[in-house]
């Protein structure tokens, strides 16, 4: 099969790409960082977040890096004034929304949002804190999903519908209220759909759902499987 | 042969119409329903038939477009409207068949709301029955679809609407014309064709009229767009707030398989394409088209990233055709009178004409259709008749609540599909453009 390639600019380095690459992809390879949330390798891309907008010569808008395709002839900037302003407000936004405490969460020191905000510098915020009522679901037997810690990232989603193809999660509610609930709103524990795979645990980036047992800073997340599965996955399609 | 049915049909209702010497057509539209539309319909009705006249047709038809003086009655023909008729008028109305108009009640249209606009698609609006297929029928309807599947190549039917310069009605403003070739140039077993009705902008009734009026119209343009792009199912998503359209769109459906304009062997050929309504929960996410096509397939309605575009994959991951009622409802008359016709209206970049709902504070509150290029001040003042109580006109809001408000220093702008100056609040609005 013939693969296009085509080349571009990335802050201002010329980089080859094939055609079909998200910029994201093609500015990893190039060691070229850039801070995503939502996204995992592995899982279908649904440029959710924005943390990872970037600016392309020539569009008004910012474009997620993790959904936009690469072109010939792109001009990509991947960091600037305006960028991390964008990128500080929605991790603002992400840690005002729910009730993130560090300090008591099973993930804490092993979290993808609290390393993001160390990252990007973020050693206050200018949102006032909206400390929402949100309940914590410990009927499953094994795992616990505590909607305090959630930013729906859909990660667990992705992951139950695309590897295990369980799609035992999903999101219900509009805007504020949304959340991320098993089956049909049932009691995780009492889920007939779910196989108790724990893959959703491993993806996601706080400390929102875990394995029971573990205490403050001990929940390390475990994603060796990812690549592994999806490649297999590739290879069948 | 299709085509002697629909012929025949056509001169059969033409005929019944030849022989009533009269006719009464009542707006039975939401808006005059609303003001008790039916109450008239009935009432004169009662007159007319107590009173022995065997020679006059009495008709609920569409919108006649000047919502703010419900309900209209016009008596043979537009000219003679009579504006805010109440069940006691019947009388009068049903005396004047043959010593002339009630002058009483009777609203002027020689003003330029009725004579600045120009009616393509609401050209049936006043004067057909939305309820019977017949009076479509009679009107030319199904004309198009019909010389479509037995005469022309569903290329053909592309490149006529590409030349048309027809552009996407609902707000995106997409040349209509090439995203029918997109679809019709995706590879895929199964198409889909969808007609976006959720029409969620506050203040907008273009496309509740326009199947409360001329259901028809819309079918045949979907079904139109179906041969041309391979289509063989097709949905219409409507919000479930437009309970009137909804009923009038169902039993148009059901009108339209029995005489085999829609379902199977469409018009004896081996074209087939059917249609279902699907009805909006009341999301306005919904009207944007990615979530719409999620809500279709069952899934929470929420927009996901473009690419992939629906033309490539959308419905259940197959080539997906998009529009708005409104650009369906141009489709029709295209296809009758030709490409050429249509783009000779309007202007240079915007062809042919747009529906506007006036609302707020402004005299002729209503519907109209008209030509692209006209400019802000006389759809204010010409045709909207100015602000109430000879009030200042400060600004025009355009493309509802997310569009951008114009104001009254640049009225002489014209109308025309515009993603620049003006309109950058938002890209997704009808309005003028300098």
């Amino acid at each position: 099969m013939n693969v296009r390639i085509v080349t571009l600019s990335i802050d201002g380095r010329d980089v080859g790409a094939r055609e079909g690459q998200t910029i994201l992809e093609v500015a990893g390879e190039n060691g070229i960082e850039i801070p995503t949330m939502c996204n995992l390798t592995g899982l279908k891309p649904i440029g959710a977040c924005r943390l990872c907008v970037v600016e392309v010569a020539g569009s008004r808008k910012l474009l997620s890096a993790c959904t936009t395709g690469v072109t010939e002839g792109m001009q990509v900037t991947t960091d600037s004034e305006r960028l991390r302003n964008y990128r500080r407000t929605i991790l603002e936004f992400l840690f005002t929304e729910g009730n993130h405490t560090c300090a008591v969460c099973v993930s804490n020191g092993k979290c993808e949002l609290q390393e993001l905000a160390r990252k990007l510098g973020m050693n206050h915020v200018d949102v006032p804190y909206r400390y929402p009522r949100r309940d914590v679901d410990a009927t499953h037997p094994r795992f616990v999903l505590d909607h305090n810690r959630c930013i729906l990232c859909t990660r667990c989603v992705r992951v139950c519908d695309e590897i295990e193809g369980a799609h035992t999660w999903d999101v219900m509610g509009r805007g504020i209220d949304s959340k991320v609930i098993t089956d049909l709103h049932q009691p995780w524990g009492s889920s007939t759909s779910c196989t108790s795979c724990g893959k959703c645990v491993h993806v996601c980036p706080t400390g929102a759902l875990f394995e029971k047992g573990h205490s403050v800073a001990e929940m390390a997340k475990r994603r060796q499987f990812l690549p592994y599965l999806s490649t297999m996955r590739g290879a069948k399609e | 042969m299709m085509r002697d049915v629909l012929l025949k049909t056509a001169e059969a209702e033409r005929a019944v119409k030849d022989e009533k010497k009269h006719s009464i057509r009542i707006c039975t539209a939401a808006s005059c329903l609303s003001c008790g539309a039916e109450k008239v319909r009935k009432a004169i009705a009662e007159k007319v038939k107590a009173a022995g006249r065997e020679d006059t047709a009495v008709a609920g038809v569409g919108c006649m477009g000047l919502c703010a003086k419900g309900p209209l009655v016009t008596v043979d023909g537009p000219e003679t409207m009579y504006a805010e008729v109440t069940e006691e008028d019947a009388a009068d109305i049903a005396a004047s068949l043959d010593n002339g108009p009630v002058e009483r009640i009777r609203c002027d249209t020689t003003t330029p709301f009725f004579q600045r606009q120009e009616k393509i698609v609401l050209e049936n609006c006043d004067r057909i029955n939305p309820e019977r297929i017949e009076d479509y029928i009679a009107a030319d309807g199904y004309l198009a679809l019909t010389t479509a599947v037995l005469e022309r190549q569903p290329f053909d039917i592309v490149d006529e609407i590409v030349r048309s310069g027809l552009r996407g009605r609902g707000g995106g403003g997409y040349p209509t014309g090439l995203k029918w070739s997109t679809v019709a140039k995706a590879p895929g077993p199964m198409k889909y064709v969808i007609c976006n009705a959720d029409e969620g902008d506050p203040g907008a009734f273009m496309d509740r009229s326009i199947l409360e009026c001329d259901p028809h119209r819309v079918l045949e343009g979907m079904a139109v767009a179906a041969y041309a792009v391979g289509a063989s199912e097709g949905y219409i998503y409507i919000r479930a707030e437009y309970p009137l359209a909804v009923k009038r769109l169902k039993l148009a459906i059901r009108q339209a398989e029995k005489m085999g304009l829609l379902g199977k062997n469409i018009a004896g050929t081996d074209f087939s394409f059917s249609i279902d309504i699907r009805l909006g929960a009341g999301a306005f996410v919904c009207g944007e088209e990615t979530a719409l096509i999620a809500s279709i397939e069952g899934q929470r309605g929420q927009p996901m990233p473009r690419p992939p575009y629906p033309a490539e994959s959308g419905l259940w991951d197959s080539p997906t055709l998009i529009n708005n009622v409104e650009t369906f409802a141009n489709i029709a008359p295209i296809i009758r009178k030709g490409a050429d016709w249509y783009a000779a209206i309007g202007t240079e970049t915007s062809k042919g004409t747009k529906v506007f709902a006036l609302a707020g504070r402004i005299n002729n509150t209503g519907l109209i259709e008209v030509p692209m290029g006209i400019t802000l001040r006389e759809i204010v003042y010409d045709i909207g008749g100015g602000i109430p109580d000879g009030k200042a006109f400060k600004a025009v809001q355009t493309g509802g609540p997310s569009g951008g408000c114009v104001p009254a220093s640049l009225a002489e702008t014209p109308i025309i599909r515009s993603t620049t100056n003006l309109c950058r609040s938002s890209d997704r609005s009808w309005g003028p453009a300098a």
